[in-house]
C-alpha cells in the first residue's frame, strides 16, 4: 500500500514537473523543473526495481548508511564550495579572471552566493545532518526514527542544493543574503526540513537513555530555529507558479530587519548552535574525557539560544532602522559574549588532563584550534556589534574576515575533526590512512586561515579609515576606487590563504578515501549495535 | 546508563552520573570569572539602555538620558563643517570664475572641495586620476572638445553634453555616414585614409587623395578644412595623437560608419553652484586648463 502511494506521488511529480518545464516562464525555472523531474524519475525507477525485495530486519542496528552518504557529501561539497571561494577571491585581486566568455552565468555576482551557500548549506548543512544522525543514534542508543525518512532528508537536501545552485547561476535570486534561493527551492527545503525535524525528534522520543545529551539540545535548537527563520524570512508570493520570481511580503525596513534577524541567526543557530552540538560529542569522544561542566552546558545553552535571536539589528547600525532597535541588538550581542564562550570553556576544559594528546593526535589539535577560533570570533562579533566599532567595520572586509575566521576556523575545522573521527568507524577501519596527512591538513588550514583573517583585518580597517577620512574642510579624501586599489596586495594574500585551506581539504578527501580503500576492515564491527 | 556519581581519579569533582555512548560529564561549578563577566555585560547593557534610545513605546521609543540619536549625530557633524565653510562657500558661489585661481585661500578651498566632488560623481567615467577612458575624455591634457577655460568647463559641468534633461546642454551630432548610407563604402575607406594622413599615421596615398575631397565635402564643416576641429560644435581635432574612441584604422572606420554620441549628464540639478564651481576649478587646475 505504502509503496504504491509512493510510486503514484513520484509519478505525478514527474508529470507535473515535465509540464512546468515546458510552460516555465524563465530559464532558471525550466531547468529546475527538469531537475525535479529527473530526481523524481530516478526515485520512481529505483522504487519500481526494488519493489517486492525482501526487507532485511535491521531494526536493531544503527542506520549508518545515510551517515556515510552524508560524510561523502560533506567532503565533496567542502571542496566545491572552497574552490568557488578561492576563485572569486582571486577575481577580487585579479578582475580579469571574471572571464567575458562565461558571462552572465559565472559572473562574480552569481558565484558569490553560490560560494556562501555551498559552504554554509552544502558543506556545513551536510556535515550537520550527517553528524546529528550519527550522534543522536549513539547518545540515544537507538536506531534513527522513521525508517528510511533519514534517506529522504539526505537526498531531498542534495536536491535543495542543486536547485539553489541552478537558480544562482541562471539568475533566479531573492537578493537576500544566505536566503537567495527563490520560492520553489524554499518550499522544497521546508518539506525536507520538517522531515529532518521529525526524524530527529522521533529518535529522541524513542531514546533508551534517560536524559537527552547536551549535543542533542544544540542540534534540536538548530533544527527548530532554522525552520522558523527560514519560513518567516521567505514569506513571499510567487508572481506565477510557472516562474521563479516571487515578491516579498515584507517591504522596506521591515524586510531588512526580518532579513537580518534571519541572517544573524543563520550564523547563530546554523553555524554556532548546530556546530556546538558537533563539538559536544566529538571532542569528548576523541579526547576520551568527560565534559568539563554539566552546569555550564545548561546555563550557556539557554543563555545562548535566548540571546542570539535578538542580536540581528547589529547588522543594521546607521541605517533606516530606528536607533532603539539598534540598541537592543547591540546590548544583546554584548551579553551574548559569555554564553558563547561557555561552549569554548566546556570544549577546551574537557581536554584538561589530556593536553598531552595535542602532541600526538592531530585530530585533537584540529578540534582545539577550532574551539580557539570559535572563542576568537565570538569575542570579535560582540565587539563589532558595538555602534562605534561598527561605524568603522561595517561594509568593510573586516566583516568578511570575521565571518571567515568563524567559518574556516570554527565550522570548517570542527567538521574536519568530526570527519576524521567518523570515517574509520563508519566504514569499520581500525584507523585513518595517514595521521601525517592530517597534520599537513591541519597546518595548511591553520596558516591559510591566519593569512585570510589577518589580511582582511588589515584591509578592513584600512578601508574603513579611508572611507571616513576627510580633510580640514570636511571633504572626503578618498574615492571608493582608491580603496579598491589599495586593497590589491591584501586581496592576493587572502586568495593565497584560501588556496591553502582548499589544498588542505583536498588532502583530507584523499586521506578519507584512502582510509576506506586501502586500510583493512576490522573483523568484528562492534560499533554498529545500540547499547542495551 | 545511569550510574551512581563517581569520583574521578585526579579531581575531586563528581560526574553527574550520566553516560551517553561512553561520554560522562563533570559537575564543575561555573567558572567565577565567566559568571562575573556575564554579570558585568548585563550591567553594562542596563546602563546603555538607560543612556541611549532603547525601549519601544507606542509613539516612538525612550530617547535615553544622553539624548543621542544617529540622525542628530550625523546632522550635527555635517552642520559643524557647513558652518565652518559657510563664509568661504558663499564667496566661492559669488566670485568671478576667473578670479578664483588668483585668490589663494579661495583656490585651495575650491580645489579640495572640487576633488571631493570629483571623487564622488565624476570618476565613474573619467577615472579616479581624471585620465578618462575610451569614450570619456582625459581631463589632464590640453585637448578640449568644448573649451578648456574655466568658464567653458563650468558651463559643460553645469549643463552636460547631449543629455535630454537640460535644454542648455551642449549639443552636436555627427551623421552616421555608413549606417545612413550618406557615403559609399569606398568613400568611407578613402576618408578614413585621409584622416590617418592628417594624424601622421600610415595611410594609402591614392585613397587619401580621394579622401581629401570626401572630407572637404562632408566633414570639414565641423572638423574644419585642416581637420583641427571646432570647439563650438564639440568636433574633435583629428590631427593630433589624442583620440576619444581610438585612432586606429578600424576604429576610425567604425566612427565614420556609425558616428558617436557621447553623453554627459547635467549637474545643475544635483550639485550646488559652489560645488560645480569647485569641481570646475579642480578640473581646470589638473594641467590642461586654459
Amino acid at each position: 500500500m505504502w509503496s504504491t502511494i509512493k510510486l503514484v506521488v513520484l509519478g505525478v511529480v514527474v508529470v507535473i514537473a515535465a509540464i512546468a518545464a515546458n510552460y516555465g516562464r524563465d530559464l532558471a525555472y525550466q531547468v529546475q523543473a527538469i531537475e525535479i523531474m529527473l530526481a523524481a524519475g530516478v526515485a520512481f525507477i529505483y522504487f519500481v526495481r526494488t519493489a517486492g525485495d525482501e526487507k532485511a530486519n535491521n531494526s536493531g542496528d544503527y542506520l549508518d548508511g545515510v551517515v556515510r552518504a552524508g560524510v561523502i557529501a560533506t567532503a565533496l561539497w567542502a571542496v566545491t564550495g572552497f574552490t568557488v571561494g578561492v576563485w572569486i577571491a582571486s577575481e577580487l585581486a585579479f578582475p580579469w579572471l571574471n572571464w567575458e566568455a562565461v558571462q552572465p552565468y559565472l559572473n562574480f555576482g552569481r558565484l558569490r552566493p553560490l560560494h556562501t551557500s555551498a559552504v554554509i548549506f552544502a558543506f556545513g548543512g551536510n556535515g550537520l545532518i550527517a553528524t546529528s544522525f550519527y550522534v543522536v543514534q549513539r547518545t540515544s542508543a537507538t536506531r534513527l526514527w522513521g525508517g528510511n525518512l533519514g534517506w529522504f532528508v539526505f537526498w531531498g537536501y542534495q536536491l535543495v542544493i542543486l536547485l539553489a545552485a541552478t537558480g544562482y547561476v541562471l539568475g533566479a535570486t531573492q537578493s537576500k543574503e544566505y536566503a537567495e534561493f527563490e520560492w520553489l527551492t524554499d518550499w522544497w527545503l521546508t518539506v525536507v526540513w520538517v522531515a529532518y525535524l521529525a526524524v530527529f525528534m522521533g529518535t529522541l522520543y524513542k531514546r533508551k537513555e534517560k536524559h537527552i545529551y547536551v549535543a542533542n539540545w544544540f542540534y534540536l535548537s538548530f533544527i527548530i530555529t532554522i525552520a522558523m527563520l527560514h519560513i518567516v524570512n521567505n514569506l513571499s508570493i510567487p508572481v506565477s507558479l510557472l516562474g521563479s520570481k516571487s515578491v516579498q511580503v515584507f517591504s522596506g525596513v521591515q524586510d531588512m530587519m526580518v532579513q537580518w534577524w534571519y541572517g544573524h541567526n543563520a550564523v547563530g543557530f546554523f553555524l554556532t548552535a548546530g556546530f556546538l552540538g558537533m563539538m559536544y560529542y566529538f571532542v569528548p569522544k576523541q579526547a576520551e574525557r568527560p565534559v568539563f561542566s554539566y552546569k555550564l552546558s545548561i546555563i550557556h545553552f539557554w543563555a545562548l539560544i535566548f540571546l542570539y535571536i535578538w542580536a540581528g539589528p547589529h547588522h543594521l547600525h546607521y541605517t533606516a532602522l530606528p536607533d532603539w532597535a539598534g540598541t537592543l541588538g547591540m546590548v544583546m550581542s554584548i551579553i551574548l559574549w559569555m554564553p558563547s564562550w561557555g561552549g569554548m570553556i566546556n570544549g577546551l576544559m574537557t581536554l584538561s588532563g589530556a593536553w598531552d594528546k595535542l602532541r600526538t593526535d592531530p585530530i585533537i589539535r584540529m578540534m582545539v584550534i577550532s574551539i580557539g577560533f570559535y572563542g576568537m570570533s565570538t569575542f570579535e562579533g560582540p565587539m563589532m556589534a558595538i555602534r562605534a566599532v561598527n561605524s568603522l567595520s561595517h561594509y568593510t572586509d573586516w566583516t568578511i574576515g570575521h565571518v571567515h575566521s568563524g567559518a574556516l576556523g570554527w565550522n570548517g575545522m570542527i567538521t574536519f575533526g568530526a570527519l576524521y573521527f567518523l570515517v574509520p568507524r563508519l566504514w569499520g577501519r581500525e584507523s585513518l590512512y595517514s595521521l601525517k596527512l592530517v597534520s599537513w591538513h591541519f597546518w595548511l588550514a591553520t596558516i591559510g586561515i591566519i593569512l585570510y583573517a589577518a589580511s582582511m583585518w588589515v584591509t578592513g580597517i584600512m578601508e574603513g579609515l579611508m572611507w571616513r577620512e576627510v580633510d580640514a574642510n570636511g571633504f572626503l579624501v578618498n574615492s571608493f576606487a582608491d580603496t579598491v586599489e589599495a586593497k590589491f596586495a591584501m586581496n592576493a594574500v587572502r586568495a593565497t590563504g584560501g588556496g591553502m585551506y582548499l589544498t588542505g581539504a583536498i588532502i583530507m578527501c584523499y586521506n578519507l578515501w584512502a582510509t576506506v580503500a586501502k586500510k583493512p576492515a576490522v573483523a568484528s564491527q562492534t560499533v554498529a549495535v545500540p547499547a542495551e | 546508563m545511569s550510574k551512581k556519581p563517581t569520583k574521578t581519579e585526579k579531581k575531586e569533582v563528581e560526574t553527574t552520573g550520566h553516560s551517553w555512548d561512553g561520554i560522562e560529564e563533570y559537575n564543575n561549578p561555573l567558572p567565577r570569572w565567566w559568571l562575573w563577566t556575564l554579570y558585568a555585560t548585563i550591567v553594562f547593557a542596563i546602563g546603555y539602555v538607560i543612556a541611549y534610545p532603547a525601549i519601544p513605546l507606542i509613539n516612538g521609543a525612550t530617547p535615553g538620558l544622553m539624548g543621542w540619536s544617529t540622525r542628530a549625530d550625523v546632522a550635527a557633524e555635517i552642520k559643524a563643517y557647513d558652518d565652518a565653510n559657510a563664509e568661504i562657500e558663499a564667496q566661492l558661489a559669488s566670485a568671478d570664475l576667473t578670479e578664483i585661481a588668483s585668490n589663494p585661500e579661495l583656490n585651495s578651498f575650491a580645489v579640495n572641495a572640487g576633488s571631493a566632488v570629483f571623487q564622488t560623481w565624476c570618476i565613474q567615467c573619467h577615472g579616479s586620476g581624471a585620465a578618462g577612458n575610451v569614450g570619456f575624455p582625459n581631463l589632464l591634457d590640453d585637448d578640449w572638445l568644448w573649451g578648456g577655460n574655466i568658464e567653458e568647463i563650468h558651463y559643460t559641468i553645469t549643463h552636460g553634453i547631449r543629455n535630454e534633461d537640460d535644454d542648455d546642454a551642449r549639443f552636436s551630432e555627427m551623421p552616421k555616414f555608413g549606417a545612413d548610407e550618406l557615403l559609399e563604402k569606398e568613400e568611407i575607406e578613402q576618408v578614413v585614409n585621409h584622416v590617418l594622413s592628417l594624424s601622421g599615421q600610415e595611410f594609402d596615398a591614392d585613397l587619401a587623395t580621394a579622401g581629401a575631397v570626401v572630407f572637404e565635402d562632408n566633414c570639414s564643416s565641423c572638423h574644419g578644412e585642416d581637420g583641427k576641429g571646432d570647439r563650438d560644435q564639440g568636433a574633435p581635432n583629428l590631427t593630433d595623437a589624442i583620440w576619444l574612441y581610438g585612432g586606429d584604422k578600424d576604429t576610425i572606420r567604425q566612427t565614420v560608419t556609425y558616428a558617436r554620441f557621447g553623453v554627459m549628464p547635467t549637474w545643475a540639478s544635483r550639485l550646488s553652484e559652489s560645488d560645480i564651481r569647485a569641481v570646475a576649478t579642480y578640473v581646470h587646475q589638473l594641467g590642461g586648463g586654459e
